[in-house]
């Protein structure tokens, strides 16, 4: 209503701003949200300490908690679209929806953990560098069997069922199932405790503010996986290859492309990239187990659908979204801070059912 | 007779449970421009989706260059040097128009002398380069379409409808671009329902009714008789000019 009325009296239309400037709108948004969540629990928490709140000592306050959740928002929201990336990547290209996601998430965990546990020696050690190699080292191991394994899984389970969704579904699903049960024969059925890097440990602090390391270092990999992403798909042929597949298979084919080997590219890419985000969460909750990766596709499927199926940039913002909120909203309202994922969703899907920065196919 | 570069014998399509080719005949001739004509629903469009194998023939030979292409890849037909421009244009409207002429530029950068050629016969390409394919108009699309299919010498050109919906201006501009290109000596394969383009540029003609050719010969022959014109279309060219 309040829209109507805006672009009744100034002739600007929202929807049209937001599809020709998406990111302006969604960094608008998130400083907008973020700044009044943290307004309200400077609110409460004054009152809550005796003292008379004032919009004045509101704002003073603020800013620290401000950063410090933010922070903590935009890790969270990093590692969901570190795992989402990959699922979005291939639906994006391929049409199809590989609800077996996850189970190369657990994977990644798995063999990040195997790696992490046999370069101990560089986990413990008292260097910086020496722990980031460790992590690096376990995420390229964690990438190569989970690509290799994305490769078996397209070639088995994927390629016979390209052209029929419902099939899909259920395939994956029970592609997902023999993974998993692979990883309880390799690594046993209990809890594996992951420790982080000491040097990775604890926070750094500045005033009111606190940042976490791994927090950081989440953030850092979140962004250059992004950034990569970006740079691969607007900037290389196989990149151009990808945007045209997305846009018209049968006409990549007419130029001479063969697109199914482009396919089992992707497919091997978005494995891989499930795997990063399985180390980094496994490192994250600092323990891995089989449903690992099962418990973040519910997170992984929302963002995918906030942000447009198929749309990397749609995923990325979705993702920052989905973390900024529950970080924001545990401060605020802790009792809705599990759903608000979930509301989001459904606020979105009935703003823009497309979601927010769409795929555009012919 | 000049050599045929392209031949289809006896040649079926199945889509689904329809039977839509009923054992296609058809030569095209080397260095020429041939017209594929014919009503609506006579299986021009099918024809040319089988001989790049987007559908399968299901019974049947096609041959390229006296090679068996009848069940290559799409890919593989198109690295024959086969250029296809569908009726839809297939245009990637999300990538600019230089994006789209990269990509079809399939064997490395593309060639200054040849893109500026191309300039020279669609020059709205040059104008609307780094633009989004998306935005540009019908025929500026079609345009695009053509070149693309032409960034790299191809031994075969096959166009699927190229005026359809365009304003007779641009039109003419077509006409001026395919003359062109016959004189590179480029095999062409049109499939067109304007019959006062199909005169102005056609060497060969063949007329399909019913998932069949039913007439094939000289392109001026047909022009010439409207008695065959009014058996095998339903009019003559005359009322279409």
């Amino acid at each position: 209503m309040t829209t109507q009325v805006l672009e009744q009296n100034t002739g600007f239309k929202l929807s049209e701003w937001i599809d020709t400037r998406p990111h302006h709108f969604l960094l608008l948004l998130v400083g907008v949200l973020g700044f009044l969540a943290m307004v309200v629990y400077s609110w409460q928490h004054l009152a809550g300490i005796g003292v008379e709140p004032t919009l004045t000592a509101a704002l003073g306050k603020a800013g620290s908690a401000w950063v410090t959740m933010t922070l903590a928002g935009l890790a969270m929201g990093l590692l969901i679209f570190i795992m989402a990336s990959g699922m979005t990547l291939v639906f994006g290209l391929m049409h199809v929806l590989n609800l077996g996601h996850g189970a190369f998430i657990t994977l990644g965990a798995f063999v990040g953990g195997s790696a992490l546990a046999a370069l101990s020696g560089m986990v413990h050690a008292d260097s910086l560098l020496a722990n980031l190699a460790a992590i690096a080292l376990a995420i390229v191991a964690a990438m190569l069997v989970a690509g290799a394994g994305g490769l078996v899984f397209e070639r088995l389970i994927v390629r016979p069922v390209y052209h029929d969704p419902l099939k899909q579904i259920l395939v994956t699903v029970g592609g997902s199932i023999v993974i998993l049960q692979l990883i309880t024969v390799f690594w046993g059925p209990n809890e594996i405790p992951l420790a982080r890097p000491a040097s990775l440990l604890g926070s750094f602090s500045a005033g009111d503010i606190v940042l976490e390391k791994y927090r950081l270092l989440a953030v850092a990999v979140g962004l250059t996986i992004y950034a990569g992403m970006q740079a691969v798909i607007n900037k290389t042929r196989i990149g151009l290859l990808i945007r045209a597949g997305v846009e018209n298979q049968e006409m990549v084919e007419n130029l001479g492309y063969r697109i199914k080997l482009l396919f089992i590219a992707v497919f091997m890419a978005g494995s891989a990239l499930a795997a990063v985000g399985g180390v980094m969460w496994g490192l994250y909750d600092q323990l891995i187990h089989t449903h690992l990766g099962d418990l973040r596709m519910v997170q992984v499927i929302i963002v995918i659908i906030i942000g447009g199926l198929g749309s990397i940039t749609g995923c990325f913002y979705g993702a920052l979204l989905v973390g900024l909120l529950f970080n924001y909203l545990s401060l605020v309202a802790p009792a809705v801070a599990d759903f608000a994922s979930i509301g989001l969703m459904v606020a979105v899907l009935m703003w823009r059912p497309q979601g927010l920065i769409p795929v555009i196919r012919v | 007779m000049t050599e045929p570069l392209l031949k289809l014998e006896g040649v079926h399509t199945h889509i689904g449970q329809y039977h839509i080719l009923h054992g296609v005949d058809l030569v095209v001739p080397q260095g020429q421009l041939t017209m594929l004509l014919g009503r609506n629903g006579a299986g021009k469009s099918t024809t040319l989706r089988t001989i790049m194998n987007l559908w399968q023939a299901s019974a049947g030979r096609i041959s390229f260059g006296g090679q068996d292409i009848t069940r290559l890849s799409t890919p593989q037909v198109a690295r024959l040097g086969i250029g296809y421009v569908p009726e839809e244009m297939g245009i990637f409207g999300q990538l600019t128009v230089e994006e789209n002429m990269v990509l079809a530029a399939r064997s490395g950068p593309m060639d200054d002398k040849r893109l500026e050629w191309i300039f020279e016969l669609f020059p709205a390409l040059r104008k609307f380069w780094k633009s989004r394919a998306g935005t540009l108009s019908g025929g500026q699309k079609q345009m695009l379409a053509i070149a693309r299919a032409i960034i790299e010498p191809r031994k075969l050109l096959i166009v699927d409808e190229p005026s359809k919906g365009l304003a007779p201006a641009i039109i003419n501009h077509l006409i001026e671009a395919f003359t062109q290109l016959k004189r590179t000596d480029t095999t062409i394969l049109l499939v067109e329902q304007n019959f006062n383009f199909a005169r102005s540029v056609g060497d060969s003609v063949a007329v399909m009714d019913d998932g069949k050719v039913v007439y094939s010969g000289e392109m001026a022959t047909l022009a010439e008789d409207q008695a065959l014109q009014q058996r095998l279309l339903g009019l003559s060219l005359d009322s279409h000019q």
